[in-house]
């Protein structure tokens, strides 16, 4: 297990480094640079700039250099936000994003997987179909207008939560981006749970424990979910990255200060080392995911051994 | 030569049927079509019914209500620009963007699913490795540089969506390829003499149609969505044109003093949406292709 994880961390990182060197290149190329301004810079002092965060030397050095302060664990000074360095922005922004992540995530699943259970074992019923139409509405509307109609409802009519704003202590602040980023990942979870329990519950050795006249409780708890359960784990790094484009959205709508924007915003600002600082915190997330999915498939399915 | 095909033939048009006949007696999937039906036929006859062109002002309607009192039947922006005329253009965009990305990611999955499925053994593991690795990285964000590094040509923002919609279509195809590689019909070409880019064209590839239709119908809501969501960063469709995306961000701004810019624009795309997946939804129960 230990030797497999190993092997697995290390075999990860060619990935990353082909993601680095693809993402380097390929801002690099972006017309514009991090000092353009809507008043033009005198070029002398775009020199002294570009020199002072050498910009000014070879492509292919710049490369060698940014690797090599990566290696240190340096993600190098941001363009635009002054005074700050890409590690620190990443340091204050994550805690905010993950944690938002984390508890949509862990929503999604145990909503989703209980009401598609419910769902499967009432097929045809009209919870069945309800749980269907709902997780078409829940998949096809995005959270651009989710999270803003949310708003208009709770915050603006109701006053029962507020808009926008953030009190990391205050678990009101919380509710209306959660609900936004969870939504869509539980429609997904739901139906891919349905399906698989309908199959489970279908095959011979439910039927079986049926025919030993087990309880229905412990047929679905002990016998049923855990092989049902197979499709939702594999669905969870897909899951993390509908999260994290989600995120992007939320995060600007709601005024979060999490690293959600970064990404964005540092695209359009020609902020080279705050997006690759991006590309590689969220490259290195869905990578370990994958990871954790496979582990867990594992856990999961006792055909399925880890081998190295 | 053309036996194998014959015999497959009339089966396959027999599942067409079927499909087609268990489609009619679906009444959620009728809806969709309709649905779908008329709001292609408003997105391209619409803007020609209304006298407002997308781009200009009217000075006397800043930010009107919707009514068929005034000629803007859905209202207009702060700018005094004609939202219904707006509205179908982006539904206009909004569909074209959605089919052309999917037809790219169909092509490019299609192939290359065929091939690794069809030639199996060390071929098949390493273009499903670098499946893998593809699926691994934040594609959207390759999206975002590669519409900051090509500008903000739509029709390099169409390639680079359908770029990324083809890796599951590439795997459904693969697992397709490989169970139809076994059939007699596919040996029965081989020893005919058939060579393997016939098979893999005239034979494999034809009976893989079925799963290609329901993913593509769900491909296409997908890639409405993840265009609108570009849009709606700043980063896809600019002004003045307008796509479902643009028209929901702007209307978000004004939710309070013209809420009418948000709402129509977001029942729109919902409406859109929501019907590609049931009809979607539909099309996999008609043709039984189980879970995607």
């Amino acid at each position: 297990m230990i030797r497999y994880l190993l092997v697995r961390l290390l075999g990860a990182l060619p990935t990353l480094l082909a993601i680095v060197t693809i993402s380097f290149f390929l801002i690099r190329f972006a017309p514009g640079g991090p000092f353009d301004q809507a008043r033009a810079l005198p070029a002398d002092v775009v020199a002294n700039l570009n020199a002072a965060y050498g910009l000014d030397r070879p492509l292919w050095q710049q490369y060698t250099t940014y690797l090599r302060h990566l290696a240190h664990g340096d993600f190098g000074p941001s363009f635009r936000y002054k005074d700050f360095s890409v590690t620190e922005l990443i340091r204050e922004g994550f805690p905010v994003s993950a944690t938002l992540g984390a508890i949509a995530i862990a929503i999604a699943l145990v909503v989703g997987v209980g009401v598609g259970v419910v769902a499967a074992l009432h097929r045809g019923r009209w919870i069945d179909h309800a749980t269907i139409g709902l997780s078409v509405v829940a998949i096809a509307v995005p959270s651009f207008v989710l999270l803003p109609a949310l708003g208009l409802l709770f915050g603006i009519e109701l006053h029962w939560l507020p808009v926008a704003g953030w009190d990391p202590t205050s678990i009101r602040d919380y509710v209306l981006p959660v609900v936004t980023l969870c939504l869509p990942p539980l429609a997904y979870i739901a139906r891919l749970t349905r399906a698989s329990m309908i199959e489970v519950m279908r095959s011979a050795y439910v039927r079986t424990a049926f025919a030993k006249g087990l309880p229905l409780r412990t047929i679905v708890l002990k016998h049923a979910l855990r092989p049902a359960l197979i499709p939702v784990a594999s669905y969870l790094a897909p899951a993390v990255a509908m999260t994290m484009t989600g995120s992007l959205v939320v995060e600007t709508i709601a005024g979060l200060p999490g690293i959600g924007r970064y990404l964005v915003q540092g695209a359009l600002n020609r902020d080279y080392t705050l997006v690759l600082g991006m590309v590689i915190v969220y490259s290195t997330l869905l990578i370990s995911m994958g990871l954790v999915v496979d582990v867990l498939i594992a856990a999961l399915d006792p055909r399925v051994r880890l081998e190295a | 030569m053309n036996a194998p095909a014959a015999e497959s033939a009339p089966h396959a048009a027999g599942i067409w049927r079927d499909a087609l006949r268990r489609l009619r007696r679906s009444r959620a999937a009728l809806a969709a079509v309709t649905a779908i039906t008329l709001l292609v036929a408003l997105a391209l006859l619409g803007p020609h019914l209304n006298p407002n062109r997308y781009d200009s002002i009217d000075w006397s309607c800043i930010a009107m209500p919707p009514g068929l009192e005034h000629a803007h039947w859905w209202g207009t922006d702060p700018l005094g620009r004609d939202l219904f005329v707006r509205t179908l253009l982006g539904t206009r965009i909004s569909l074209a963007v959605g089919l052309l990305a999917t037809l790219v990611s169909l092509f490019v999955g299609i192939v290359y699913g065929a091939v690794a499925g069809y030639a199996g053994g060390s071929v098949d593991h390493l273009m499903m490795r670098v499946i893998e690795i593809l699926s691994g990285l934040p594609l959207i964000f390759f999206v975002i540089l590669l519409t900051v590094v090509f500008g903000r040509s739509e029709y390099l923002l169409f390639a680079a969506i359908g770029a990324i919609g083809w890796l599951t279509m590439a795997r459904i195809v693969r697992g397709q390829a490989m169970a139809i590689r076994e059939r007699e019909f596919v040996e029965a070409a081989a020893a005919a003499g058939a060579s393997p880019v016939r098979i893999l064209f005239r034979h494999v590839v034809p009976n893989v149609i079925g799963p290609v239709v329901v993913y593509a119908t769900l491909t296409v809501p997908q890639i409405i969505l993840f265009e609108s969501f570009l849009s709606f960063l700043g980063l896809g469709i600019q002004e003045p044109q307008a796509s479902l995306g643009t028209l929901i961000a702007s209307g978000a701004s004004e939710m309070e003093s013209a809420p009418w810019m948000l709402l129509i624009p977001s029942a729109v795309l919902a409406i859109l949406l929501i019907s590609f997946h049931v009809l979607g939804d539909a099309l996999r129960d008609a043709l039984d292709v189980g879970d995607l």
